[in-house]
């Protein structure tokens, strides 16, 4: 295969001061793709992505993005470069309103004109969101803030979207919503998606490929359909 | 020691007033409340410095009332270079909004300096750090005015606004009409920067999550920065308005407004921009009031009195938000 990966970890590590949370992941990202990082909580996941975006101090290692090095690069840059990251918990802004957090989504761009198309596109992605745009972030439902971190993540037009457990604190349906959501991302707007999910179940059904994340270090990689029939990772990840 | 006017505002507001003694009259009234507009005025537009870099990076920026200290200087050499080359008697609004500029630009430099030099290498460390950073800024700052201007009062070339309106016995200066008005416009101005542009919406995202606004690709430091240089300018806007009110600006003159400009923004809510200027409005028309109907002796202890208050009974003050939401 000749194709270059959009995104590539080698050897990463990191943490908090003397606390090492990543000790020595490397992961491929093929353009198009969308895969999955599983692993039990605290496995080192969120601060995987964490890492990437530059918000988590990289000790050793490379990121390579779309073939640059990334290391260096500050975590307000990246989202412009077309990296971009919808965080654990969502993190809508609480007390700005649904519009303001779109728009802010956009803010390192100027077309003004076709920023108020892609919120109009946003609206229609995510009608819920549309009816209520002049409301404040902090009072929508769990689902409806998720709805809108994804819309706010796309404002900033991303060639990669990490996904951080979309589905936490979810109902099922809107669970399958949101992944619906996710998928119809990938294949319409074209966009490569790294998700990480403790719900090892319904992210290996969405990717292509998964990673298994234990204490920092990737211990397992395969076809997203082969880990789901590993017996081990029934075992451990799918409550078998 | 001769008394600063500030010490007397119910006597020095104009001397004209000395002759509105009767204190149940309406006059006295009505005029207590211009001079409360007047003074709530310029504790609001310093109180928006404490609360928009608290609202940011949650720090009490105690040097804070150096900054309108540094205007007042900055303004009165400004008006006194205009006045030495004669520009002040033929063009004396441009001199003025000149000096106004300049003033606020300065300390608007001087402020990012600040946060650059005193706080930014501490952003990581505790609160307390931080803190007790700008309490040595304070001192530094306040020193350094000590050092190069002089200890005594420095004049304010007074003969800007002389003009006054009567009537009846109330009395309304044009530099009070300048002051009231030139303070309704910033804080229209503030707030159509902070609720209706991008890069308000940018300050706000800022004060609510940083490290979602980086993955936003809002550079937290070019917001921080552009936050203390805001509410710098603002105080140096105060510190000329004081400077030309009461006629005078010394060295430490930033240390009481500074503190009642800091409980006038606990008061509204720290954190809180239009409770900021409500809490301004509140402690100036106290102090006037209180200084016009109980005591003058007793006109700082208002201020403090309503801050205690405030701290003991709704710690959030008037307009903020519960502290232990889950922002900053």
């Amino acid at each position: 295969m000749s194709l270059q990966p959009i995104l590539e970890l080698k050897n990463v590590h990191s943490g908090y001061g003397s606390i090492k949370a990543l000790k020595g992941i490397s992961l491929k990202v093929m353009p198009g793709e969308i895969v999955a990082i599983i692993g039990a909580n605290g496995a080192g996941k969120s601060t995987t992505l964490m890492t990437i975006c530059g918000i988590v101090p990289i000790e050793k290692g490379e990121i390579y993005y779309d073939g640059k090095l990334i290391n260096k690069v500050s975590a307000e840059k990246l989202p412009t470069m077309g990296l971009c990251q919808v965080p654990e918990g969502r993190r809508i802004f609480p007390r700005l309103s649904v519009m303001e957090n779109l728009r802010l989504g956009a803010f390192h761009r100027d077309d003004t004109d076709q920023i108020m198309k892609d919120i109009q596109h946003s609206y229609e992605m995510f009608p819920i969101l549309g009816e209520r745009k002049a409301q404040q972030g902090g009072t929508l439902s769990g689902g409806e803030q998720q709805m809108l971190a994804i819309a706010r993540a796309l404002m900033t037009k991303p060639k990669v979207l990490l996904l951080d457990e979309p589905s936490l604190g979810l109902a099922p349906i809107i669970i399958q919503q949101i992944f619906d959501i996710i998928a119809k991302i990938n294949k319409e707007e074209d966009v490569t998606i790294l998700l990480v999910e403790q719900n090892a179940n319904l992210a290996l059904q969405a990717a292509s490929r998964g990673y298994v994340v234990e204490t920092g270090e990737i211990t397992l990689e395969d076809e997203a359909q082969s880990l789901l029939t590993n017996p081990k990772i029934r075992e451990a990840y799918l409550g078998e | 020691m001769r008394l600063l006017p500030w010490h007397k505002p119910h006597l020095l507001v104009r001397p004209n007033n000395l002759k509105l003694r009767k204190l149940n009259t309406m006059e006295y009234f009505i005029q207590q409340l211009i001079n409360g507009l007047t003074l709530g005025g310029m504790y609001a537009l310093i109180a928006l410095g404490y609360t928009m870099v608290y609202g940011v990076i949650q720090l009490i920026n105690f040097a804070h009332g150096e900054f309108f200290a540094a205007g007042g200087y900055v303004g009165a050499i400004a008006l006194a270079y205009f006045a030495g080359i004669g520009y002040m008697d033929s063009h004396p609004v441009i001199c003025l909004t000149a000096s106004f500029m300049i003033a606020m630009a300065y300390c608007a430099y001087l402020a990012v300096g600040v946060e650059k030099i005193a706080y930014k290498p501490l952003r990581k460390n505790s609160r307390l750090a931080a803190l007790l950073s700008a309490l040595g800024m304070s001192i530094f700052l306040s020193n350094g005015m000590m050092l190069t201007q002089g200890v005594y009062d420095k004049v304010y070339p007074g003969e800007l606004f002389q003009g006054r309106f009567d009537f009846g016995m109330v009395t309304i200066s044009y530099l009070q009409i300048m002051i009231v008005s030139l303070t309704a416009c910033l804080l229209v101005g503030l707030n159509l920067l902070v609720f209706k542009t991008k890069i308000g919406m940018a300050m706000r995202a800022t004060a609510q999550d940083k490290t979602m606004s980086a993955l936003v690709a809002i550079g937290s430091n070019r917001i921080i920065s552009l936050t203390f240089a805001i509410g710098a300018g603002l105080a140096a806007a105060a510190g000329i308005m004081y400077g030309l009110y009461y006629g005078s600006v010394k060295y430490d003159m930033g240390f009481v407004p500074g503190i009642k400009a800091f409980a006038a923004a606990v008061l509204g809510g720290i954190g809180n921009i239009t409770g900021a200027m409500i809490g301004g409005l509140i402690i100036g028309m106290v102090e006037i009031f209180g200084a016009g109907y109980i005591s003058g002796e007793y006109k700082d202890v208002f201020a403090f009195i309503i801050l205690i208050s405030v701290l003991y009974f709704k710690p959030n003050g008037i307009m903020g938000e519960n502290i232990d939401d889950t922002r900053v």
